[in-house]
């Protein structure tokens, strides 16, 4: 169970980052949001993994861990919180710079090799 | 009292000698010696406590937490720099008096010149190092405007600047020593450091903490290598060269040095370190000195040569050269001071410093030419001079070093070479200026003397000289042995100040010296030639050019960092991240604790599998946007099971309506954008990303891995005692949230607040236009609201309401709570935009958000606040039990005042946001427009 729980936080991290690498701001915020699902989860679980143990008095043997329950939630709440700043900071940049790169503008129209020019994926 | 006063006068004096500047020079002149004046008269009755062996203290706290202490420490050493200092100070007021032409920035002149003579009081006078490291850096800095006065000249500037960055990056490394001499000893008083000197010696970092304060030292007293910047300082006006440049300022690393005696000095790294640098510096300045053209220029570098020679004699380390030392500081003062004074003075009535083109003087300016001729023999060491006195005791200890073998033949031998060199170029300022056949072209024919009173400082020096050449032991003896005493740490040697010793070593190396010069002087034709055929290094350039380099160093590095570029920064922050992180993982070794794995079951698995599946596919298929949202969203969705698989119902509950609010925000953010993200990076980047992304998560899954399978201990216990008892709920999740950590919730709820207020500014005024297709190229349609959505949403916001009612009230007890019920709310206010649009949805909801989030935050602060009329700390909750009719016993927290807060703020951000990036459409536009009309 672990291990499935550890590879889960690998992908979600290695996704989240190779997104926030992106050069346009739709990709960043979808790996901002991909990766903050890691972390959240990465927190959630060092109160480790436990079936059936929520921390509800009276409802169960015995509890699991609810410090890190409770960090966790109020951290969803402000991911969202930043997701939806970064989000309308990337329409702002859009509606200012009539362009979505991520550096407002783009610095340098890097030469694009030849095979790759089949843009969109059409 | 009287100590600060000393130090603080010229710095009042400073503010108010420009005001003198209307009076003309002679006011301001006179204006500024009152600070000399009082200050001369404060330290006079201190003698008798000096001469007794006592040291007078006077100690202000400052910044006791730091060790910085306002405090002044007056003994021999620091009278006698003080009195160089103010007397020497007080002549060149008057000097420069004449020196200066009316027209010239008087005010500015004298102001600069106070404040440097405060911050050189500062560093003799303080008792505390860190505040003597404060003047240091004044005396830099008075330094640098006062080289570059004459602000027009650019090699006045250069040399300001070059001056600055010698002596103030010196002043650096002299700060870290002395913060290393302070954490060695536990104070920087001088007291309690001068008292620590074996412990200082013994310390570890003892060579560490020499290393530094001498490279201050050095680098302030012009030392090889150096010396370079104090030549080039010489573009200064005259009086600051005979003032800072000779007298004072170049001695400050040697009154360093002699302050620091008792706690450094006296190991084998404080002798070789000191005396060799020493050494080459005397050398290396009497040899440039010699082939100087220029009067001042031949002064700068024989005033690097004697200053060579004064930290040798502190770096040989016996008793009797710090003797020699310290009198040799008086001396080298009195005559060199008086040398540059008679050098301004020929630049003054001749128009030039070419020694090429001044000749025969004598004849001109007999008075001047005398008193120039007495202070030159001092400078080469003429007998009843006070020059020949100390050259004297320097020839003597430098035949005492103990130096293996045919080593202990090189001080006497360096020593007579310089003493050979120090005649010839003062033989040369002798007979070149004032003999030597008639003037060459002066641009002021005939010079004559200069006005009376501007000779005046030049005759006290030189009378100052001879009377210490011809009676030492009545005119300095006693000044020299409170100093001595002073630098030694108490008990000074037994030695005699007297014009003659008999006939021995030292005399015979004086006779060299002299004749030896005197023959070298007269064949230096040979000498120039000689010298000539050595290309001139020009340091300002070579320093100029350094500059340049580092500049363009840092220039180059900065935008390799910072080129703009958020995706380099993105780049450079995740690598770092990485690096810092892998250092101390990778030493623990550790991928599967102790606790070892637990077995999967099926329905996991397969939600694990989906959830890597979607996550890998999100960044693969980034590009089509729309698709990766859906699969985020799977994500999301499997996130929030994760959760409640794990026993966390309530975080489960946050996670799904979260995931709801997120995925409706991203879709309405995506309407407005392009539909596809175009392929830009190169494909060697984006291998070079794809590495970074597998290092991270696979760090992240060995970290997760090795956490997960150990053993743990967790503070939780308390919250699972207490909840019940001291929060009054069972839900422990949400008892923490709203009464243990209430303080947290409160700050979480203002972050989500500011930025939903944010997330408002920054629409308010922002128009957008949406593309007019979707990606594939599909038309929008025009039925915005379908029917059937509609008719289902309408229903289900009461419904919805309740539920999010009774998820509240109940969260106390039961997952649930403010949290979650105020994204249920939002969810089921949003389905209403959606459904109905928004100019529907606003013609019935008038409520206004903004007021909704104060509303929250107002409930949440006062629900903490009341607890403090109660004479609680802030958010200390109580509950009881009431009993309603018909519901029955009930319980009511005081925390449910503060979760109400919470309940409001979710709702009013959530909705202020996503409303806000509704109101961007064009319809809306359109619409506020006609209204407008």
């Amino acid at each position: 169970m672990e291990l499935v729980f550890a590879l889960v936080i690998g992908a979600l991290t290695a996704s989240g980052v190779y997104l926030i690498l992106r050069a346009r701001t739709f990709p960043v915020v979808v790996g901002l949001t991909m990766l903050s699902y890691g972390v959240n989860l990465f927190l959630f679980s060092s109160g480790r993994l436990a079936t059936g143990q929520q921390p509800v008095l009276g409802t169960a043997a015995s509890y699991s861990d609810p410090l890190p329950q409770a960090l966790v939630l109020t951290a969803i709440v402000i991911g969202f919180a930043m997701t939806a700043f970064v989000v309308v900071l990337s329409l702002r940049n859009l509606a200012d710079n009539e362009d979505d790169h991520v550096d407002g503008k783009q610095p340098y129209k890097s030469p694009a090799p030849e095979q790759e020019e089949e843009v969109n994926g059409k | 009292m009287s100590l600060p006063l000393v130090v603080l006068l010229p710095f009042l004096g400073a503010i108010a000698a420009p005001l003198f500047a209307q009076g003309g020079r002679t006011a301001i002149a006179v204006a500024s010696s009152v600070p000399a004046l009082i200050a001369l008269a404060a330290l006079f009755p201190h003698w008798e406590t000096l001469a007794d062996g006592g040291v007078v203290l006077h100690s202000y706290e400052w910044l006791p937490a730091l060790g910085l202490s306002f405090s002044f420490r007056l003994d021999g050493l620091s009278l006698l720099f003080a009195l160089l200092i103010l007397i020497i100070g007080l002549l060149i007021i008057l000097y420069a008096r004449y020196y200066l032409k009316a027209h010239e920035n008087v005010g500015k002149f004298y102001a600069l010149l106070l404040c440097f003579k405060g911050s050189m009081l500062g560093i003799v006078l303080s008792s505390n190092l860190l505040l003597m490291m404060i003047f240091w850096e004044l005396t830099s800095l008075t330094s640098f405007l006062l080289i570059s006065f004459w602000t027009h000249k650019q090699d006045a500037r250069r040399g300001a600047r070059m001056a600055l960055a010698v002596t103030g990056g010196g002043g650096l490394a002299l700060l870290a020593g002395i913060l290393i001499i302070g954490n060695i000893v536990g104070s920087f008083e001088l007291d309690d450091v001068l008292a620590a000197g074996d412990q200082i010696k013994a310390h570890a970092m003892y060579p560490v903490a020499l290393t530094l304060v001498l490279l201050g030292a050095f680098t302030k007293s012009a030392q090889f290598p150096f010396h370079f910047w104090l030549p080039h300082a010489m573009q200064a006006p005259t009086p600051v060269s005979a003032y800072l440049h000779s007298a004072t300022m170049v001695k400050a690393g040697i009154f360093l040095m002699a302050r620091l005696y008792p706690a450094l000095a006296g190991t084998e790294q404080w002798f070789y370190m000191v005396s060799f640098t020493g050494m080459a510096t005397l050398l290396i300045g009497a040899y440039v000195a010699m082939f100087k053209h220029d009067l001042k220029g031949l002064l700068a570098h024989s005033t690097v040569s004697h200053l060579g020679l004064i930290t040798l004699l502190f770096g040989m380390g016996t008793q009797l050269a710090a003797v020699a030392a310290v009198f040799h500081v008086i001396n080298h003062a009195t005559f060199k001071a008086s040398l540059f004074m008679a050098a301004g003075i020929i630049d003054h009535e001749t128009g030039t410093r070419d020694m090429r083109r001044i000749n025969g003087l004598w004849r001109y300016m007999p008075h001047t030419a005398t008193l120039a001729m007495v202070a030159a023999s001092s400078m080469a060491g003429v007998p009843l001079l006070n020059g020949f006195l100390s050259k004297e005791m320097f020839f003597a200890e430098s035949l005492e070093l103990n130096l293996p073998g045919l080593w202990a033949w090189l001080p006497p031998i360096v020593a007579t070479l310089a003493g050979i060199f120090a005649v010839a170029y003062s033989a040369r300022f002798v007979h070149d200026v004032f003999f030597n056949g008639k003037p060459v072209d002066l641009p002021i024919y005939p010079p004559h003397e200069p006005p009376r009173y501007m000779k005046f400082p030049v005759e006290i020096l030189v009378f100052a000289c001879i009377m210490v050449g011809v009676f030492p032991a009545v005119s300095v003896g006693p000044l020299l042995q409170i100093a001595a005493s002073a630098t030694l740490g108490g008990d000074v040697p037994d030695y005699t100040l007297s014009v003659y010793h008999g006939f021995n070593l030292p005399l015979v190396m004086s006779f060299v010296a002299f004749f030896g010069g005197l023959l070298m002087y007269s064949q230096r034709q040979r000498f120039f030639d000689f010298h000539a055929r050595f290309k001139e290094i020009d340091e300002k350039a070579v320093f100029e050019a350094v500059v340049l380099r580092v500049v363009d160093l840092a220039n180059r590095f900065t935008t390799r960092i910072e080129n703009g570029s958020l995706q380099r920064y993105a780049m450079l922050l995740l690598v770092s991240a990485i690096a810092v992180a892998a250092m101390p993982l990778l030493g623990l070794g550790i991928f599967v604790g102790e606790n070892g794995l637990s077995p999967v079951d099926l329905p996991t698995g397969i939600a694990a599998v989906l959830l890597i599946f979607c996550a890998l596919t999100t960044a693969i298929l980034h590009r089509q946007r729309f698709y990766a949202l859906v699969l985020l969203s799977v994500v999301g969705l499997i996130v929030a099971l994760a959760f409640a698989r794990f026993s966390a119902p309530d975080l489960a509950m946050t996670q799904l309506s979260v995931e709801v609010v997120t995925i409706v925000l991203l879709m309405l953010a995506i309407f407005y954008m392009p539909a596809w993200t175009p392929i830009e990076t190169p494909l060697k980047r984006r291998l070079r990303d794809i590495a970074i992304a597998a290092v991270a998560g696979i760090g992240m899954t060995l970290v997760t891995l090795a956490m997960l399978t150990q053993p743990f201990s967790s503070i939780s216990d308390f919250f699972l005692e207490n909840s019940k008892t001291g929060g009054g709920g069972t839900n422990v999740v949400n008892v923490i949230l709203v009464d243990f950590r209430g303080f947290d919730t409160l700050g979480e709820i203002t972050v989500l607040a500011i930025a939903a207020l944010g997330i408002y500014a920054m629409l308010k005024d922002t128009a957008l236009t949406p593309p007019p297709s979707d990606g594939e190229g599909h038309a929008w349609t025009r039925d915005s609201h379908p029917l059937m959505l509609r008719l289902i949403a309408r229903p289900m916001l009461p419904l919805a309401l309740m539920v999010s009612a009774f998820i509240f009230l109940r969260g106390h007890n039961l997952p649930g709570g403010g949290f979650i019920a105020g994204l249920v709310t939002s969810v089921a206010l949003i389905l209403q935009y959606i459904a109905s649009g928004m100019d529907w949805t606003e013609d019935r909801i008038t409520v206004r958000y903004h007021n909704v989030i104060g509303l929250g935050l107002l409930f949440a602060t006062v629900a903490g606040a009341g607890s403090l009329a109660f004479g609680y700390p802030f958010l200390t909750s109580t509950f009881d039990y009431i009993t309603w009719p018909v519901v029955g016993k009930f319980e009511v927290a005081s925390a449910l005042i503060f979760d109400l807060g919470v309940y409001l703020t979710v709702i009013g951000a959530t909705l202020l946001a996503l409303v806000s990036i509704g109101r961007i459409s064009p319809h809306s536009a359109i619409k506020s427009k006609k209204e407008g009309a």
